[in-house]
């Protein structure tokens, strides 16, 4: 009996479903290849110029996807006041443009350079302090409440940052003359590829750079990591948590700045509720790459953008912009549900 | 905790040379202590009173309610004091138009904002069910209320042109194009199709932990009003008129009565589904009341203590989440049909996010798990929504000088007051006394102590 029960292979029933749903999850990613195929087939030139769009959406939700999946590393909350971060940037820039730099259309090459780079500078410090306050005021003192307690209060603190958007701003759009050159880079097969398009990579490229520097290279980081394992632990090693914390949230808002430099100078306009939509596409993208993890972030942020400006820019088959919201809440939901551990998440997230 | 002190009251006796007063007020028989205070306010009342020539009789029978409520002893007043909140609100439509205003908020408010008060009422308590018993955070809960109100839209106008058919519905003409069936039907096939959609969305999405529910709940919320909005051509078929919406929706009438037409009476449309709606509420909190002292409800209440706890002893998660998912949305559907009716027409604007998160605020700011807590911030809110903010803002306006136009922010005012009440008071305005002590516990707990929710890494 005792020899039998060693040879003999334990095995877990798996649900029908377990089983079907990688097959099913394999035949919707063929079946979206096939539909891209045939469009790109159709319309090789729109194709191109719609993929070079959802490069640059992606690029953006990718800067605030990171801040999303910062924060959930170290706190497992998701902030969803982080989208509104991303939407005052957006209009602290554009204020600063027309009040402050005073740009119009064909500045000189340098004096834009250096204008760009004073208004990543400002906006970024600008929104860094901001995440940080709602850090300090809406989590700080929630941090042994129970789990659903921050959470709450991330969604009062969202509604208060758009409403203070809308009383300072106003409820209509913000717009900004286009600042940034349009000429074009290149061009493939006649498709342009514009300088206004390339300056949004030229941003985001070194700021990402920067970013995997901060938190692979540098003792800040180290403690970063350190804390998002085993804050606990991390404590009775000399680290401050709360600053610690502080100073996550510091770079998210700085990353989620960023993006909003990018999205007011590259969209040219901003109102006090968008932040909040594409926040949460934002975290969408955050989810799809596995929460948490840094590359997983961009990677599921240029997936989500592509798929955005696929499904608004094709003209074979696609359901279109009015559609737009609930494919990307569609993939958040399917990919919570079957995999929740994202594309490149490793083991379920603890209590999944 | 802090060192005992006398109440200013006796420490300010002490001061003016009375060092004894204490002492020799807590001799004196207690029959005789209980009255002193009362008939004190009560002359202080009569100072009030007696100088003004043409006093208010709304405001005096007021004080005299007030008044007699309060200096009751406490076994009649368990009785009394339902049974006057339930007459009270009964009798609103009656006495609305007679009484007095109110210094800032000017008016009582009026019928047409009783009707929601009443309905967000019936939401607030079916998501108190499943925030506030279970645990669970659902951000989603207006698709519920989405999905009642299309039912009523659906088998109560004439948006199905190619079927005809009338099965008690009032005032409809015969030949009328469309699905005609009574409303009263109607709610009770709103809430149980609600329910089983509730079932639907929660048997995949229950598995998952706390916070991915509730942003599964937000997606689940953002697409049902997008596809309300964009369900006008749904492979040919017309589901939801797209944005112009499912108007007329029947009236809900018994017979040939339909109560559209009365306008001026006491039997009004809106007097009619204040009542409805009151009955509603009635409705809501016997089963919200029942449910909760069940086995069901206890077993809600284990889950959101200690998820892994509950499940070691024996109650079965799935079944348990997903009833009370099924129950949340049964009452989300009431409502939906019911304002649908009150409506009479459902459009896919009334279906956005935001006011899931006003459902919340409800609940949180009342106390997340006490009925009465939730049914006070159910009404105050919607009141402030519909009547009180306008009124507030406008009296800050004229005094204070500013000029801010306060209902556009006033999401900004409930994120304010979400914060607010989650930081400083997180059970709420009237707090179950078991949710109190899980949150002190949270709050005053040692630093380093075991986290109190499963699955939580602190």
């Amino acid at each position: 009996m005792v020899a039998q029960a060693h040879t003999h292979v334990v095995r877990i029933r798996q649900s029908w479903v377990a089983r079907v749903t990688p097959y099913l999850g394999l035949a919707l990613v063929a079946l979206v290849v096939a539909w891209l195929i045939v469009n790109a087939v159709k319309e090789p030139a729109n194709f191109f110029e719609v993929l070079l769009i959802g490069v640059s959406n992606g690029a953006l939700y990718g800067l605030v996807a990171l801040g999303y999946t910062l924060v959930y590393g170290i706190l497992q909350l998701i902030n969803f006041a982080h989208g509104d971060v991303f939407m005052l940037g957006g209009m602290i820039c554009i204020t600063l443009v027309t009040e402050v730099f005073r740009l119009g259309e064909g500045e000189n090459g340098f004096v834009l350079f250096l204008s760009i780079l004073g208004l990543l500078a400002l906006t970024m410090i600008a929104c860094g302090l901001i995440n940080a306050t709602v850090e300090l005021v809406a989590y700080r003192r929630l941090r042994n409440a129970p789990r659903l307690a921050p959470l709450i209060t991330a969604i009062g603190a969202s509604f208060l940052l758009s409403n203070i958007a809308l009383a300072v701003w106003g409820p209509e759009y913000l717009t900004l003359d286009p600042i940034l050159p349009r000429s074009e880079v290149f061009s493939v097969g006649g498709v342009e590829y514009r300088w206004n398009q390339l300056i949004v990579l030229l941003i985001t490229v070194p700021v990402l750079l920067g970013l995997v520097y901060l938190v692979q290279n540098t003792r800040q980081g180290k403690a970063m990591r350190a804390v998002a394992q085993d804050k606990d632990a991390a404590g009775m090693m000399g680290i401050d948590v709360n600053r610690t914390i502080s100073f996550t949230f510091l770079i998210a808002g700085a990353l989620a700045g960023t993006a909003g430099v990018i999205y007011a100078l590259y969209y040219t306009n901003v109102r006090f509720d968008q932040g909040f939509q594409l926040g949460l596409i934002a975290f969408t993208a955050a989810v799809l790459g596995g929460i948490g993890n840094l590359p997983g972030a961009v990677l599921g942020a240029l997936l989500i953008g592509l798929i955005q400006a696929f499904n608004e820019g094709l003209a074979w088959h696609a359901p279109g912009a009015s559609w737009t919201q609930s494919i990307v809440f569609g993939i958040l939901i399917l990919i919570l549900v079957f995999r929740p551990a994202g594309l490149l998440g490793e083991g379920e997230p603890e209590g999944a | 905790m802090a060192r005992h002190r006398d109440p200013l009251l006796w420490r300010g006796l002490a001061a003016a040379g009375f060092p004894g007063a204490r002492v020799r007020w807590l001799e004196l028989p207690g029959s005789f202590r209980r009255y002193v205070f009362p008939l004190l306010v009560l002359g202080v009342l009569l100072l009030v009173f007696l100088p003004l020539r043409n006093p208010d009789p709304g405001f005096l029978i007021t004080c005299a309610i007030a008044y007699a409520l309060w200096v009751m002893p406490r076994v009649p007043r368990k009785i009394v004091l339902p049974l006057v909140v339930v007459a009270l609100a009964f009798l609103y439509p009656l006495y609305v138009d007679k009484l007095y205003a109110l210094p800032v908020l000017e008016t009582f408010p009026a019928m047409t904002t009783m009707v929601p008060v009443a309905i967000f009422m019936v939401m607030a308590l079916g998501l108190n069910m499943v925030v506030g018993y279970a645990g669970l955070l659902d951000l989603g809960y207006v698709v519920f209320y989405a999905i009642g109100a299309y039912v009523a839209a659906w088998f109560a106008s004439p948006i199905f042109a190619g079927a005809t058919s009338n099965f008690g519905a009032a005032g409809v003409a015969p030949g009328f194009p469309g699905i005609h069936i009574s409303i009263w039907i109607l709610i009770l096939a709103a809430g149980i199709i609600t329910a089983v959609f509730g079932v639907i969305i929660g048997l995949p999405t229950l598995r998952l932990r706390g916070d991915y529910l509730a942003i599964v709940t937000l997606g689940f919320g953002e697409i049902l009003p997008q596809v309300a909005r964009n369900g006008e051509n749904v492979f040919g078929f017309n589901l939801t008129n797209g944005p112009r919406g499912i108007t007329p929706i029947d009236s809900p009438g018994f017979g040939g009565w339909s109560f559209l037409s009365e306008a001026g009476t006491y039997l009004n449309p809106t007097t009619f589904f204040y009542w409805g709606g009151l009955v509603l509420v009635a409705i809501t909190i016997f089963s919200s009341w029942r449910l909760r002292d069940s086995r069901l409800g206890r077993a809600w209440i284990a889950i959101r203590e200690d998820e892994t706890a509950a499940a070691a002893m024996g109650v079965p998660l799935m079944r348990t989440k997903t009833w009370s998912y099924a129950a949340g949305a049964f009452f989300g559907g009431l409502a939906g049909c019911w304002f649908a009716a009150y409506k009479t027409g459902v459009f896919p604007d009334d279906f956005y996010f935001q006011i899931s998160i006003f459902v919340l605020c409800m609940v949180i700011l009342g106390g997340m798990g006490n009925i009465w807590g939730v049914l006070l911030g159910a009404a105050f809110l919607t009141y402030l929504d519909i009547e009180g903010l306008g009124n507030i803002g406008a009296w800050v306006n004229d005094n204070v000088g500013t000029n801010i136009d306060i209902p556009q922010i006033k999401f900004g005012i409930y994120g304010l007051i979400i914060l607010a009440v989650m930081l400083f008071r997180p059970q709420g305005l009237l707090p179950e006394a078991r949710r109190k002590a899980e949150f002190e516990d949270a709050l005053h707990g040692d630093e380093l102590s075991e986290p109190k929710v499963a699955g939580e890494r602190s």
